[in-house]
Formats: structure tokens, C-alpha cells, sequence
């Protein structure tokens, strides 16, 4: 039939070269990555080659035998998890305000709303972070201020800049605008005839959050948590910037093992690793979201 | 003392005057209807009695209480919305167990009242069913379940049948007055379609631009409309305006300019008027082919100028040389032939001093 293969054509025009792009761009350095963590590390970093003098093809796990064995690698994904949950929690309370704030404002609002949570996108991710450089500086106005208040009940200064506490203020405010606008994307939908309802039934203000409108955007706080935590979980940057010595997270070892050990297979094992978790968190995600909400007609 | 005192209400959004002084008394056990045009104020008053909104004056009494200061959440009243407004997650049990548990209703009573509920609406083993899973009618069902579990003392229902297909809407009917007959609790009921209305009410209060054009039963407004817009708005009605000729003890002469003189009976206490309208139903005036025997009250020749075939019936216009439209009814019965006149043929119509309602200005 014509319009069954005009229209299988038109499928592959439509979807054949992002098809082709996440092929060669992702899904083929990711199989360079898998190949790199089976291989051995060269002299000088990079790889040794694949084939060794004896003519024999040296492929091994000793790098994920060494992720295994030695435990600080896995106290260093803890720590990453543990940050990257902090992140999303404190996302989620600063975002569904905002949100429900734009989603209940007048339509002529909203789109200018909308547009403030975005600005920040349009300076470069670094910038803004040393922004928060001179913000947490000790000669600023803001560690000025808390010392200050710490010193009047008796308690030493502390330094807010290369700190866990930098790192996490920063960690919310860059991946903020990926909780508000899902949730904003949720909550713009609902329908007010359904607050009215619960409240004709005799639900308070309290108990038609609770009941109708937060169970009704989960589904936006799934999609929220998952594009806050996955991308928080494996940044390096931040710490890199913001961080102390004890700030080291998985994307900072990672960076280490290419950057300044130049021990290609080990860093690929902890990318392979933190990849599988982020599919799987991901995976998660989606059903929970599926399973919670797929009633919704 | 009537269940709820609606007493010179008034209601403004900036310039418009959505409820305009009106009072009502609406009694327990009663099927009342508020019957009129979208716009005029209908929806607004039942806002204000279930609490989502508030009269700029007036007041609204719920068994002698004043309810101003009683947020809907507290108000012993319950909506059935338009779109029925059903918890998507939720299922039917838990939409209906929502009133129950809002009002800390034990759980171990809870399972009772809402079989019982669920009973009153025929929607027994839908318990775990979702919203989305229902079809229109049985969604309106559970709507009307969730509102009547906590035996409110009163129901609104706010053009509940309005999205549904006319069939199932003519079956919900009927189970709306065997219902409400069944649970005995008053029924405020927001419709613009006069026909809902008239089968269903007990009294029916027609609203116009905010205020209460007529408050009776359905056969008063019916037959009997106070105003030429209840005339006209309830059922099709041929209004025929202007001076009063002539009054001759209960029979009054009103001169149509485009007609001619059409009398018409009027109910011996009624003052004298210098105007007013004479108001007939399609379906009194007589049309044939040939003209009447003997000499009627009131007989005018024409020509078919539109018909309206409905199948059972033929609404057919009529022009008089005087430039009058006349709008008359005939039951398609002539047995072989679909209907009894075609466009253009000349007819005969006429009809009794009892068959119009004089409504003086």
C-alpha cells in the first residue's frame, strides 16, 4: 500500500537524523567508554594499546575490580547521592511556592514570570558561579553579617565560601529553574472546579492542598526530582569552585581520572557506574510517576 | 419558616448587576428550580448559597441563620458542579468517602454510607473504579452520591445535565425527581432549558437580567406567564402587543396593528389596562384548510410562509396580509401523508377567548 510506505518514509525522514546524531554522538562514545574501562592504562596516561607486545588482546576488570575493593570511591557516590538529594529536596520547597505563585497569576504575568526563571540561563554557567564566589566571600556582606551573628552568642566565625554549604546554595540555585517549570507546566493545569468541589465537601484550606492539588502534581514533582537530581548527582564544577577538600564528588573524580591522573579505564568505570545509576533513578521515576498517576484522564 | 430565606439579595461585578434585590423562600423537600438565559444571575445565586460567593447586600438564611459569615467549607449545603468535578485520583469510592472523612465521619460507618449512596444513584460494584472509567451519566452519578452522603440539607446542582445527550438526559430525569423524592432533601436546581425545568420542578422561579421574572409551579409559568420574556422564554409563544380596544366584563379587545383585533379572556380580578399583551402557544390556535364553523373569538386567514418539520409534530409560520407572523402547531396525524400543509398554501386559523393569556403592561 502507498501511504503505509509514504508513510514509513516519512518516518525516517522525520526521525532518521536525530536517530543518527544520538548514534554517533552518544551512543558510540558510550561504547568507547565501555571498551575503555575493560582496557589498561598507558604509561603516561591514555590507554596502553589494545594489543600487547606478546600479540595477546588485553582486555581485564581490574578497574572495576579496584571501584570495588577499595571503599572510599563508594563513600564518594554516597556523598554525591546525598547532595544531590539535599539539592532536590530544597528545590522542591523553594520551586512549588514559585510555581504555584506564576500558575495562579494573571495569563498577562505569567509569560514575564516565567521568563525571570529562565534569565539566569542566559549567562554562562561559570560566570555565575563565581558570582557566588563574591556573594559567600568572607568580605561580604552576607558572611559579615552571619559571623556577626554568630559571634554574638559566643560561637566562632565560620567561612561560608569552600564549604559543603556553598556548594549545596549553589547546587539549588542553578538546577531551581528544572523544579520550577515542570511543576509550573503541572500546576498551570489544574482545574479550579476541583478545589471548589473539595471545599464544598468541607476540606479547609490545609486538606485541599493535601488531598486535590499535591497528589494531583506529582507527576510535576517526579519530572522535577528527576531532572534536578540526575544532572546534580554527576556536576563537578561547582564543588571544584565552591568546594572545600572534603567536597569531593563523583563528577570531580571523574574529571580527576582524565584530566589529572590520566587513568582512562578507572574513569570510565566511574562514569559506566554513574550512568547505570542515573538510568536507573531515572527508570524509577518514571514508574513511580506512572503507577501514582496514570489515572489522571 | 422556610429552609432557606434568600432576602433582597443584591450582587454586583463593577458596573453589572448580576442579582438585582431579589428574594425567594425555598422549602425543605422542595425541587426548586432557577430557570432563565445564560447571563442572568441564575449560576451567581447559587454561588452565593453554596458560599463562593457573597452578596454586596441582603441577606442569605439557612434555617433562620445568617450564612455571611460561613465559608462554603462549613455551610450544610452541597454542589453538584457542571462538570461533576470528580477527584481523577480517586476512585468512585474514595470521591465518595471524601465528604465523609472531611466531615470525621468514623470509619467504621463510613462503608454503610457509601453503599447506601451509591445505592440512591444505581452505581452499586463501581466502588473501584476511576473517574476516567465512567461513562458521562455514571459520572454525574457519583457526583450526585458524593454530595448526598453526608445528608446535606440541601443540594445545588448546577446545570448537571447539561453535558450529557439528550436521551440519557431525558432518563436522568426521571431518576433526579424519584431520587429527590427518595432522600426528601431540597434540591436547588440551575437550568436554562425551560423543558428540564418544567418536568422536573415543583415551583420554578424564572430569572431575567438578575431579578425573579415569575415564581410558580411549572404549569402557572406555562400557562400562565406573568411577563411577555416568560411568555416567550418558556416553551415557543406568539406575543401579539398593543392597545386595549375594548373590555367587556372578562373578555378584553386588544387592537394589533399587523393582525388586527384579538381577543382574549382575562381573569375577572385583573385592573384595566390601556396596554398590554395577549400571549397564545402554537399549539392552541387551530389551522386548517377551510374556514371554521360558526363564528370564533378570534379567526385570521394567512399563507404558509416557513414550516418546521419536526416528525411528530409541523410548527408552521404564518403570514397575515396585516404583515403579522403567527407561529402555529399541528400534530402530524393525517394518516398517508407526512404533514398537512406545504409553503404557501393558504390557511385558516382561529381559536377561543380561553385559548390566549392577556399580560397587561
Amino acid at each position: 500500500m502507498a501511504s503505509s510506505s509514504q508513510c514509513r518514509l516519512a518516518r525516517w525522514v522525520v526521525g532518521g537524523p536525530p536517530l543518527l546524531y544520538l548514534v554517533v554522538f552518544f551512543l558510540i562514545p558510550t561504547l568507547i567508554m565501555v571498551l575503555a574501562s575493560f582496557r589498561t592504562p598507558g604509561e603516561f596516561g591514555g590507554l596502553a594499546p589494545i594489543v600487547d607486545e606478546t600479540g595477546r588482546l588485553d582486555l581485564n576488570v581490574d578497574s572495576y575490580v579496584r571501584f570495588v575493593t577499595e571503599p572510599v570511591f563508594a563513600s564518594v557516590f554516597v556523598k554525591s547521592a546525598w547532595y544531590a538529594l539535599l539539592t532536590t529536596l530544597f528545590c522542591l520547597l523553594l520551586a512549588y511556592p514559585l510555581a504555584t505563585l506564576i500558575a495562579k497569576s494573571a495569563k498577562r504575568y505569567r509569560d514575564l514570570l516565567l521568563l525571570l526563571v529562565i534569565l539566569p540561563f542566559w549567562s554562562n554557567f561559570l560566570i555565575r558561579i563565581y558570582a557566588w564566589m563574591i556573594i559567600l566571600g568572607p568580605n561580604a556582606a552576607l558572611a559579615k553579617f552571619v559571623n556577626g551573628a554568630l559571634a554574638l552568642v559566643g560561637a566562632g566565625p565560620v567561612p561560608l565560601l569552600f564549604s559543603g554549604f556553598a556548594v549545596l546554595v549553589c547546587l539549588v540555585y542553578v538546577h531551581l529553574p528544572f523544579m520550577v517549570l515542570p511543576l509550573y507546566a503541572n500546576l498551570e493545569k489544574h482545574d479550579q472546579a476541583l478545589l471548589d468541589a473539595a471545599q464544598d465537601l468541607g476540606a479547609n484550606a490545609w486538606q485541599r492542598f493535601w488531598r486535590i492539588t499535591f497528589p494531583l502534581s506529582l507527576p510535576g514533582v517526579y519530572a522535577g526530582a528527576a531532572l534536578v537530581f540526575i544532572p546534580a548527582l554527576g556536576i563537578f564544577a561547582i564543588p571544584d569552585i565552591l568546594g572545600g577538600p572534603d567536597d569531593t564528588l563523583i563528577g570531580n573524580l571523574i574529571k580527576q581520572q582524565f584530566l589529572e591522573t590520566r587513568d582512562w579505564p578507572f574513569g570510565s568505570v566511574l562514569s559506566i557506574v554513574l550512568t547505570i545509576a542515573a538510568l536507573v533513578l531515572a527508570g524509577i521515576a518514571a514508574w513511580v510517576g506512572r503507577r501514582g498517576t496514570g489515572v489522571r484522564a | 419558616m422556610a429552609l432557606l430565606d434568600i432576602q433582597r439579595v443584591t450582587r454586583r461585578f463593577g458596573d453589572f448587576t448580576a442579582i438585582d434585590d431579589v428574594s425567594l423562600a425555598i422549602e425543605a423537600g422542595e425541587f426548586f428550580t432557577l430557570l432563565g438565559p445564560s447571563g442572568c444571575g441564575k449560576t451567581t445565586l447559587l454561588r452565593m448559597i453554596a458560599g463562593f460567593d457573597l452578596p454586596d447586600a441582603g441577606r442569605i438564611l439557612l434555617n433562620g441563620k445568617d450564612l455571611a459569615d460561613t465559608p462554603p467549607e462549613r455551610r450544610p449545603v452541597r454542589t453538584v458542579f457542571q462538570s461533576y468535578a470528580l477527584f481523577p485520583h480517586m476512585t468512585v469510592e474514595g470521591n465518595v468517602a471524601f465528604p465523609l472523612e472531611m466531615a470525621r465521619v468514623p470509619a467504621s460507618e463510613r462503608k454503610a454510607r457509601i453503599e447506601g449512596a451509591l445505592e440512591d444513584v444505581r452505581l452499586q460494584g463501581f466502588n473501584k473504579r476511576y473517574p476516567h472509567e465512567l461513562s458521562g451519566g455514571q459520572r454525574q452519578r457519583v457526583a450526585i452520591a458524593r454530595a448526598l452522603v453526608t445528608h446535606p440539607a440541601m443540594l445545588l446542582l448546577d446545570e448537571p445535565l447539561a453535558a450529557l445527550d439528550a436521551k440519557l438526559r431525558e432518563d436522568l430525569s426521571i431518576e433526579l425527581i424519584n431520587l429527590q423524592k427518595e432522600v426528601g432533601i431540597a434540591f436547588v436546581y440551575v437550568t436554562h432549558d425551560q423543558s428540564e425545568a418544567l418536568a422536573l420542578s415543583h415551583r420554578i422561579a424564572v430569572m431575567n437580567r438578575g431579578r425573579v421574572e415569575q415564581l410558580d409551579e411549572p404549569s402557572k409559568i406555562y400557562g400562565f406567564p406573568r411577563t411577555a420574556f416568560v411568555a416567550d422564554f418558556i416553551g415557543h409563544c406568539n406575543l401579539f402587543g398593543g392597545p386595549v380596544a375594548n373590555r367587556a366584563n372578562d373578555v378584553v379587545t386588544v387592537d394589533v396593528a399587523d393582525l388586527g383585533p384579538v381577543r382574549v379572556g382575562v381573569a375577572a380580578g385583573i385592573a384595566n389596562a390601556a396596554k398590554g399583551t395577549v400571549a397564545i402557544r402554537p399549539e392552541k390556535i387551530r389551522i386548517a384548510a377551510s374556514a371554521p364553523e360558526g363564528t370564533p373569538d378570534n379567526h385570521f386567514r394567512g399563507t404558509v410562509e416557513d414550516l418546521l418539520y419536526m416528525g411528530d409534530v409541523t410548527v408552521y409560520r404564518v403570514s397575515t396580509p396585516g404583515g403579522a407572523k403567527v407561529e402555529a402547531l399541528l400534530a402530524n396525524s393525517q394518516s398517508g401523508r407526512a404533514k398537512f400543509f406545504e409553503v404557501g398554501d393558504a390557511v385558516e386559523m382561529s381559536w377561543p377567548v380561553g385559548a390566549g393569556h392577556f399580560i397587561p403592561e
